[in-house]
């Protein structure tokens, strides 16, 4: 796991101790662009964060200041997208594991026999990468928009109803959300499924377990790496997400995220303070609820 | 992270560690009766794969589409918008596109060379600071694109940088770099000292070892952490936004002509590119595959 890759070679440094001067040359031109192309813009944001509105100037001119009221004033002007992006992240999530789960287990462990199946599969996998996120988005609108075949068929066969509508609606913004980030969750799960050592299955029913048990008790917690792994890789960039709850694309006015109200204040109402300060708050809140889930599940080694 | 890692592996089918014993304890065949899931799973799969590729097929589709303006409705069967890319909009998609390339190359360079050089450093060398340098490298994985884009923006603007295309390169540098040391490190830890100690036995300098011995062996993680480089930079829409100005990108140009309709020659772009990506990993899967077997009859 990646979250693991930094912290595994922690130990023995191949070779032995060279002048620390090469080290300082390989490290510090990558850390250096880190510094002022990551660091420093958070520490932007956060100063952003707390700007007043320059008494004489036009929209989008801030003083600095330390006014903490703007963080009191997003949460009550936006608790609404708050709530929802982290209330969608958490389905889309919870959605794209049930999906994943099944599909990992098969071309991890039922395919091992057949590598170039395997290989085959993985690459479906990440097919949909390679087709631009907006347009696959845009595919599914058209695809689910209320004109489309699908909708139509399924309202003539009286399996919907007739004024029913797809796009526009939390269930599409949370669809495409899945959608989008299946691939994220299948590659952990099937790299962990596929290292499963089949043995302990058979010895679980050998000790007279049905197979729910034998899945429950010992498939499920061997597999927890990945499941940890998988639902970081999709929980974080989809609490994140706003083009899927657009309104060009899958969502409606009640749909909008935390990231719709941040790229609207901040490109186009130019209300840079609102626009840090929820980003402030995405960026503890995920981190929070990274910390809290990764010690819960017992994984710490992860990070 | 290791989706990412994973694909960029897929992508390049330069799987780490290709060992050729069957890590996998195969176990005696146990007598067993067909069950449910027998065909159950593999149903599933199947359905599962169809899930996946119904917006890619449905791209593909309407790319062929004689659509006037936007693609929505299916109107016939055309070539046109193929053999015309660049007529539409005089020629807005393709400088969209061409806009992406670009920042995508000059991006994947520089993220490829800093983050090549800080993974042998990590592997390589004891040095203090090790865990904050490590926090530092992991942080931009686990913060939202928003986030990230929001505050380059807020950095830009406090510094009175215009945005523009140096901008987009600065942006897509940053986040690309990470990825690239998760997936260089893994070849770097895989690799035999005893190799670069045999080139300094033979008298060779410092930077013939390098270039002769290291670079050559350290080049498939390389190569795959470049390729998934240039997937993130070219499908990156949230970022971009907030750093591009005025200039266009292949996504943001869709984004931006959401609401008035795609056209076709978007849906041609898309699915060159999907093609193009489609060989290129399949290419590598199976010349993988063909080095593993020639790899297992000299063993």
């Amino acid at each position: 796991m990646a979250f693991a890759a930094f912290a595994t070679a922690e130990a023995q440094p191949q070779a032995p101790k060279r002048k620390s001067r090469i080290a300082l040359f390989l490290l510090l031109p990558g850390i250096l662009y880190l510094v002022l192309f990551f660091l420093t813009p958070l520490i932007s944001l956060l100063l952003t964060s707390l700007q007043v509105p320059s008494e004489l100037g036009d929209i989008g001119q801030f003083d600095y200041a330390f006014n903490w009221q703007n963080y009191v004033d997003v949460v009550q002007l936006y608790w609404p997208h708050i709530l929802r992006s982290f209330g969608y992240a958490l389905a889309a999530t919870v959605f794209a594991l049930l999906f994943s789960y099944p599909l990992a287990y098969f071309i991890g462990v039922k395919a091992r026999r057949w590598p170039l199946l395997q290989s085959l599969m993985l690459v479906l996998v990440i097919a949909p990468f390679f087709i631009s996120f907006l347009l696959r988005t845009l595919a599914w609108k058209q695809i689910l928009s209320d004109e489309s075949f699908i909708i139509t068929s399924l309202k003539a066969l009286s399996l919907l109803a007739p004024d029913a509508h797809f796009t526009g609606t939390p269930f599409a913004v949370i669809f495409g959300l899945t959608y989008n980030f299946i691939p994220f969750m299948t590659l952990p799960l099937y790299t962990t499924l596929e290292r499963l050592d089949l043995r302990y299955l058979e010895a679980g029913s050998d000790l007279y377990a049905n197979p729910f048990t034998v899945f429950r008790k010992i498939t499920i917690p061997l597999s927890m790496p990945g499941i940890v792994a998988g639902t970081l890789l999709t929980f974080i960039p989809a609490a994140g997400d706003y083009v899927n709850a657009s309104r060009d694309f899958l969502g409606g006015p009640d749909t909008q995220m935390m990231g719709n109200v941040i790229e609207a204040n901040f490109l186009v109402l130019l209300n840079y303070p609102a626009a840090a300060a929820l980003s402030i708050i995405l960026m503890a809140a995920i981190l929070v609820l990274v910390g809290v889930y990764v010690k819960r599940s017992g994984t710490e080694d992860l990070l | 992270m290791s989706g990412e890692v994973q694909a960029a592996a897929v992508l390049g089918g330069f799987q780490e560690n290709e060992q050729l014993d069957d890590r996998r304890p195969a176990g005696p065949a146990r007598p067993r009766r067909i069950g449910l899931g027998d065909w159950l799973l593999p149903a599933y799969t199947i359905i599962a794969f169809v899930f996946l590729l119904i917006p890619i097929v449905y791209t593909f589709v309407f790319s062929f589409n004689d659509s006037i303006k936007s693609n929505i409705s299916w109107r016939g069967f055309t070539l046109d918008k193929w053999l015309n890319v660049c007529n539409v909009e005089g020629g807005a998609v393709c400088q969209a596109f061409g806009n992406s390339i670009i920042i995508g190359l000059v991006a994947t360079v520089i993220a490829t060379t800093l983050g090549t050089m800080i993974a042998i450093a990590l592997v390589r060398y004891r040095f203090r600071a090790r865990s904050a340098t490590s926090l530092l490298l992991f942080l931009p994985m686990a913060t939202p694109e928003v986030v990230l884009g929001a505050g380059l923006a807020a950095q830009f603007l406090a510094v009175g940088v215009p945005k523009d295309m140096l901008t987009i390169i600065l942006a897509h540098t940053m986040f690309c770099i990470s990825f690239v040391v998760v997936t260089v490190k893994a070849r770097v830890a895989s690799l035999d000292p005893a190799l670069e100690e045999a080139g300094r036995d033979l008298y060779g300098s410092p930077s013939q070892v390098f270039w002769r011995v290291t670079f050559p062996l350290l080049l498939p993680g390389i190569l795959a952490a470049a390729l998934l480089s240039f997937a993130l930079s070219f499908d990156d829409f949230i970022i971009t936004n907030f750093n591009s100005g005025s200039v266009s990108t292949f996504p943001k140009y869709i984004y931006i002509s959401a609401s008035r309709g795609i056209p076709a020659e978007a849906n041609v772009i898309a699915s060159a590119v999907f093609i193009i990506a489609l060989v290129i990993v399949i290419a590598a899967q199976v010349s993988r595959a063909a080095r593993v077997r020639r790899l297992a009859k000299l063993g």
